[in-house]
């Protein structure tokens, strides 16, 4: 299994899991970001130390090390 | 009837500050939630023979304790008295929006749901069925735009409708595998005829979603030996479904799948358009390598154009207060009223109403980065970079902020959850300049270099704050604040033209927020000088003075003495006293006791620096002559290297009196803002003294 922050600018995934403690996980799941969704990977920023995704409709910004927390299998 | 209790809901970005607004046109009171200062907007009025209050709450993504605003959110929905819910909902993302709304729906309130942005949905080629959407939700929809104020008094129609009849429970229905055991459970409960408040379906969700109040409640129930082995099973069931552990993941599962169902049943989607543009400059702004210089371009712009654009109007306005304060002498005389009203009145409120210009113009570019989306993008490029002096790229939000004003910077740190990251951004907002020091910074650039370099060194006073307080930063996060980091997570709403009403009332509020200090505040705080620097008085000085000045032969011996009368009366005043006093402490980096106090008396309100320093240079100038400004007399008064060692101080010193209280409220202890005190002049002296002992070397 690859983690999101392995992912470049421009490709797509689905994700498989989220390590995560309770608040985080609450909030990428309003931004709808759970097991199951697709993703692409919209931008990334120098040194990929934040990177831009698209969820359905909705543009989140992450940091490198909450990317590593997010389980992802390319698509 | 009572007064009917409206609380606004909806996601951050979706227009809601827009909606109440136009709902409230002017009549719109901004104040703060009790407890916190989390910014709480109501309107009251009357519709349809119904006083009727709006509560606009903090946007929220969902309904829990990420930060304080939400948190603010949870708990009025929870806990305050209100009769009704507008969920506003941003129609070109229902989706994620809906999530939201399954949350509210479980409240189990009267509720009225607000499709927002449908000019825009229309635009995109979005439609939506609102009557299949509301049999869904069990709600009533209603199309609404904020912008072009239509569907607002349908809106305000179906509300106070609903209000009048009977709640009906709402239509929130889950997956079968949840169903069925919410089904088997309440069948028990029944069985057992359990005697409840709530209705079985509410008891035994709460009970599946791990609600610690309703498990506490249950627990002391002698039903609980037998419901707890059902319950067991029941979650047991739902994991295996679900295939995790974790129960708030099975609901937020069950909870998008709903809104997912939802959007498939009632939203037809033709064309994406404005998903297109928002890509397309997305291409450009965040790109990895011109983004950034693309932003130090838009922030250089943004100076130059307060600094530039900015004079036309100050020179008017500066011209305006000298006629009205020759004008005032004329009419209650040279003496103690006329000098009173001139020298301490007009001059001291005069020196702050002249940089109102400046002050518009970059609240005005603050407010378009904040409308337009910009911002969060912002964030993204710059986190990588704040990230390593121990920041957080939101970080950046409340530090441009504090370009602005300190108060409301102090306020925006609120959106940094980790109390940590939030203390060490509250530390350092003091270092980014705010606008009530721009006036000195302008004052002396002027005064102390060419013209055509003013605009650089005042973009070169802005850049060193900013880059100091980032090592400061360093230095709290490695040995102040240690810890763990906040997660950075956070959306990039959709680019949008910025709403020129809302803009145009950002501005406004802040531009009456500066007059009204310098009418109240800093009106007495000039007069407070003014007496100061004027008594008390020493006849005996003045008639010796007075003497010589006769016996002067020449016009310039008497402008000499007369200059020297007024110094010495001045050293010898309250003002003087003061300034004397103190004088030793800052010495070594080059004040004069007229610097001191000029520096004091911005503890109050940064303002203040420069009306004292008007009351201070223009008395011991010949007035008769005195064409010349404020400007010409620092230039004879003060050093080069002076000047710099001043504003390197007041680049660095405590924030003003308001910010200090906000600063203290904000970190939430006395004990943070004697650390600020220490912090600050600590360094401020220690670089005024190096750039003093340096610029003398010149």
């Amino acid at each position: 299994m690859i983690t999101l922050s392995e992912m470049n600018a421009g490709e797509k995934a689905i994700v498989t899991g989220i390590e995560a403690d309770g608040e985080l996980k609450q909030r990428l799941f309003s931004f709808g970001l759970r097991r199951g969704s697709q993703l692409k990977i919209k931008a990334t920023s120098i040194a990929k130390s934040t990177m831009e995704i698209e969820v359905g409709s909705t543009l989140i910004a992450l940091r490198y090390e909450e990317a590593k927390r997010i389980g992802v299998q390319r698509a | 009837m009572n007064e009917l209790i409206i609380a606004l809901v909806g996601q951050p970005n979706v227009g809601k500050s827009m909606l109440i607004n136009s709902i409230a046109d002017a009549r719109l009171k901004v104040g703060n939630f009790s407890g916190v200062t989390v910014e709480k907007a109501e309107v009251r009025f009357m519709t349809q023979d119904r006083s009727i209050k709006i509560v606009d709450l903090p946007g929220t993504y969902s309904l829990n304790d990420y930060t304080q605003d939400e948190r603010v959110t949870k708990d009025f929905l929870e806990n305050e008295p209100y009769d009704l819910i507008i969920n506003v909902v941003d129609a070109t993302n229902l989706e994620r929006n809906l999530y939201l709304t399954t949350q509210l729906l479980e409240l189990d309130k009267k509720m009225i749901v607000a499709l927002n942005m449908m000019d825009e949905a229309q635009k995109e080629g979005i439609s939506i069925d609102h009557e299949q959407l509301s049999s869904i939700l069990g709600v009533p929809c209603v199309k609404v735009s904020a912008a072009t104020k239509k569907g607002i008094g349908k809106l305000l129609n179906r509300t106070i409708d609903i209000s009048n009849f009977p709640h009906e429970k709402s239509k929130l229905i889950y997956s079968d595998v949840v169903e069925e055991e919410v089904e088997k459970l309440s069948f028990f409960l029944k069985q057992k005829r359990y005697k409840t408040e709530f209705a079985y379906r509410d008891v035994v969700l709460k009970l599946l979603q791990n609600d610690p109040k309703m498990y506490q409640k249950m627990h002391e129930e002698p039903i609980w030996l037998e419901l707890s082995p059902l319950l067991k099973e029941a979650l047991e069931h739902l994991y295996l479904h679900h295939e995790t552990k974790d129960v708030s993941e099975v609901f937020a599962e069950e909870r998008a799948s709903f809104a997912k169902g939802a959007v498939t049943e009632t939203v037809t989607c033709k064309k994406s358009v404005s998903k297109n543009i928002t890509e397309k400059i997305d291409a450009l702004l965040i790109h990895k390598f011109f983004g950034i210089p693309i932003f130090i371009f838009l922030m250089w712009g943004l100076f130059q154009l307060t600094f530039e654009l900015g004079s036309i109007p100050m020179d008017w306005i500066d011209a305006f207060f000298s006629a009205l304060g020759n004008y005032a002498k004329t009419i209650f005389g040279e003496g103690q009223l006329g000098s009173l009203i001139a020298d301490g009145a007009i001059s001291g409120v005069g020196a702050v109403v002249m940089f109102l210009p400046n002050i518009v113009i970059l609240f005005f570019g603050i407010a378009l980065l904040e409308t337009t989306g910009y911002m969060a993008r912002v964030a993204f490029l710059l986190d990588g970079f704040f990230h390593r002096f121990g920041l957080h790229g939101k970080s950046f939000i409340p530090l441009v902020t504090g370009f602005g004003c300190s108060v409301p910077a102090y306020m925006s740190a609120r959106t940094l959850k980790n109390d940590k990251d939030r203390l060490i951004t509250l530390f350092i907002i003091g270092f980014m300049s705010c606008g009530a020091k721009l006036p000195v910074y302008v004052l002396f650039a002027g005064a102390f270099f060419a013209g055509s370099n003013a605009g650089n060194v005042l973009f070169l006073i802005y850049i060193a704050g900013a880059f100091i307080g980032l090592i400061a930063a360093k230095f709290l996060k490695l040995f102040v604040f240690k810890g763990v980091d906040e997660p950075f997570v956070m959306e990039m709403p959709k680019y949008r033209l910025p709403s020129v009403r809302l803009i145009w009332h950002t501005v406004v509020t802040k531009a009456t927020m500066y007059l009204k200090k310098a009418g109240t505040f800093i009106l007495g705080a000039s007069l407070l000088v003014w007496f100061a620097s004027n008594y008390p008085k020493y006849p005996s000085i003045e008639e010796s003075f007075s003497q010589k000045i006769e016996l002067a032969s020449s016009d310039e011996e008497k402008t000499t003495l007369s200059n020297e009368k007024a110094q010495v009366l001045l050293e010898k005043s309250f003002l003087g006293m003061l300034g004397k006093s103190t004088d030793v402490l800052f010495q070594p980096i080059g004040f004069d006791w007229k610097m001191t106090v000029a520096l004091e008396s911005g503890l109050a309100a940064k303002e203040v620096v420069v009306s004292t320093l008007g009351v201070l240079y223009a008395l011991g100038s010949d007035v008769d002559e005195g064409n010349e400004g404020l400007i010409s007399e620092l230039q004879k008064q003060i050093s080069f290297a002076s000047s710099v060692s001043f504003i390197i101080f007041v680049m660095f010193y405590l924030p003003c009196m308001a910010a200090s209280i906000v600063f203290m409220k904000e970190s939430g202890s006395y004990k943070y803002l004697a650390y600020l005190f220490v912090f600050t002049t600590v360094i401020a002296w220690g670089l005024a003294f190096i750039g003093y002992r340096v610029a003398l070397l010149f």
